[in-house]
C-alpha cells in the first residue's frame, strides 16, 4: 500500500481537500443497481412519504461512499483506509427536480495515532441541506 | 413484543463463497462517481502494491448485508422488519477487497437491546477469503423505530 500523503507531512488540525458531490433521483436508481439495495425509500417518492420521510432519500451507503471519497482522494490508495465508520443521524432528501441535492464533505486529521504504523485519525462531516448527515464519521488511514 | 436477548451471541455459519469480479467493482466505483484507477485499472492497482483492482472502502458491505438478512429476519428474533433503518455501519480492514476475492462471511449477533421505544440489534459480519485470510470486520447497527408507539 502506498498512500501518497507521507505521515511525517501532517499533524492534528491538517484539513484534507474538502468536495460537494451531487445527487439526483438517476443517481439513486444507478446506486441500487450497483448495490443490490432496491429499497423502495430511494426511489419511489410515494413509498416514501408513506413511511413518513419527506421525500426519497439517499441510500446511506451512498452517502458513506461519498464521504469516503475525500478520504481516498486525499490519501491516493485507496487500500489506504483501514478503517472507517459512520452514524446515520440524517437522511440526504432528493428531491425529483433538475438539481437534487450537494452532499457538502470536509475532513481534518483529529490525531496521530501510531508513528511506527502512520497512522492517522480522519475526522468527517458532511452536511445536506445545512444539516449534518452524519455523525462519529471517522477514518483511520495508514500513510506513507 | 421485546427481541429475544438469548440471541446475542448467536453465530451463524460462514455462507457461500462471493466471488468479486473486476466488472462489478468497475460498476460499484462509477455508481459512486469515483474514477480512481486502483478501482478499475489493473495495472494503476499494481503499481500501489495490489495483485488486481481493488473494491472502494464501502463495496463490501453488499456482501455482509446479505447475510446479515438472514440473521436478522430470523422470526425467532423478533425484530420488525419493516420498521428497520441503518444505524451505524464500520469496517475494520486487514486488507482491501479484490478482484479474484472467493469471500464468506460469518455473521453474529453482538447485542439485542431496547432504548426509548426503539429496538437495537448489532451484527458483527467476519469476512475471510478462500484460504481463510482475514479481510474485513463490518460492523452494522440496525434500529427498528418506536415500535408498538404507533407512529
Amino acid at each position: 500500500m502506498t498512500a501518497r500523503i507521507a505521515y511525517a507531512d501532517v499533524e492534528v488540525g491538517t484539513e484534507l481537500p474538502g468536495a460537494v458531490f451531487p445527487v439526483d433521483r438517476a443517481t439513486l436508481v444507478r446506486y441500487a443497481g450497483a448495490s443490490g439495495d432496491f429499497n423502495p425509500i430511494h426511489w419511489n417518492e410515494r413509498f416514501a412519504r408513506d413511511v413518513g420521510l419527506p421525500d426519497v432519500i439517499a441510500h446511506g451507503m451512498f452517502t458513506m461512499a461519498e464521504a469516503g471519497r475525500i478520504i481516498t482522494d486525499w490519501a491516493g490508495d485507496p487500500g489506504a483506509v483501514l478503517e472507517y465508520g459512520v452514524r446515520f443521524t440524517k437522511p440526504v432528501v432528493v428531491p425529483d427536480d433538475d438539481k437534487g441535492a450537494e452532499i457538502e464533505v470536509t475532513a481534518k486529521v483529529a490525531a496521530l495515532l501510531d508513528e511506527e504504523a502512520r497512522t492517522v485519525r480522519v475526522d468527517i462531516t458532511a452536511r445536506s441541506a445545512g444539516q449534518k448527515v452524519l455523525g462519529m464519521a471517522r477514518a483511520v488511514v495508514r500513510l506513507a | 413484543m421485546p427481541l429475544d436477548e438469548s440471541f446475542v451471541g448467536r453465530s451463524y455459519p460462514p455462507t457461500e463463497p462471493y466471488e468479486v469480479g473486476r466488472e462489478k467493482i468497475r460498476e460499484f466505483a462509477h455508481a459512486i462517481g469515483d474514477a480512481n484507477p486502483a478501482y478499475a485499472d489493473p495495472e494503476a492497482a499494481k503499481a500501489l502494491g495490489h495483485p488486481d483492482v481493488i473494491a472502494p472502502p464501502t463495496f463490501v458491505f453488499s456482501i455482509t448485508f446479505a447475510a446479515a438478512q438472514t440473521v436478522i429476519q430470523d422470526p425467532q428474533l423478533g425484530l420488525d422488519y419493516s420498521r428497520v433503518v441503518h444505524g451505524d455501519q464500520k469496517f475494520a480492514y486487514s486488507r482491501p477487497v479484490r478482484a479474484g476475492d472467493r469471500l464468506s462471511v460469518t455473521s453474529v449477533i453482538e447485542s439485542v437491546s431496547s432504548r426509548a421505544g426503539n429496538e437495537i440489534v448489532d451484527v458483527r459480519g467476519e469476512v475471510h477469503d478462500a484460504s481463510g485470510e482475514h479481510v474485513v470486520t463490518v460492523h452494522t447497527k440496525l434500529v427498528a423505530r418506536m415500535t408498538g408507539a404507533g407512529e
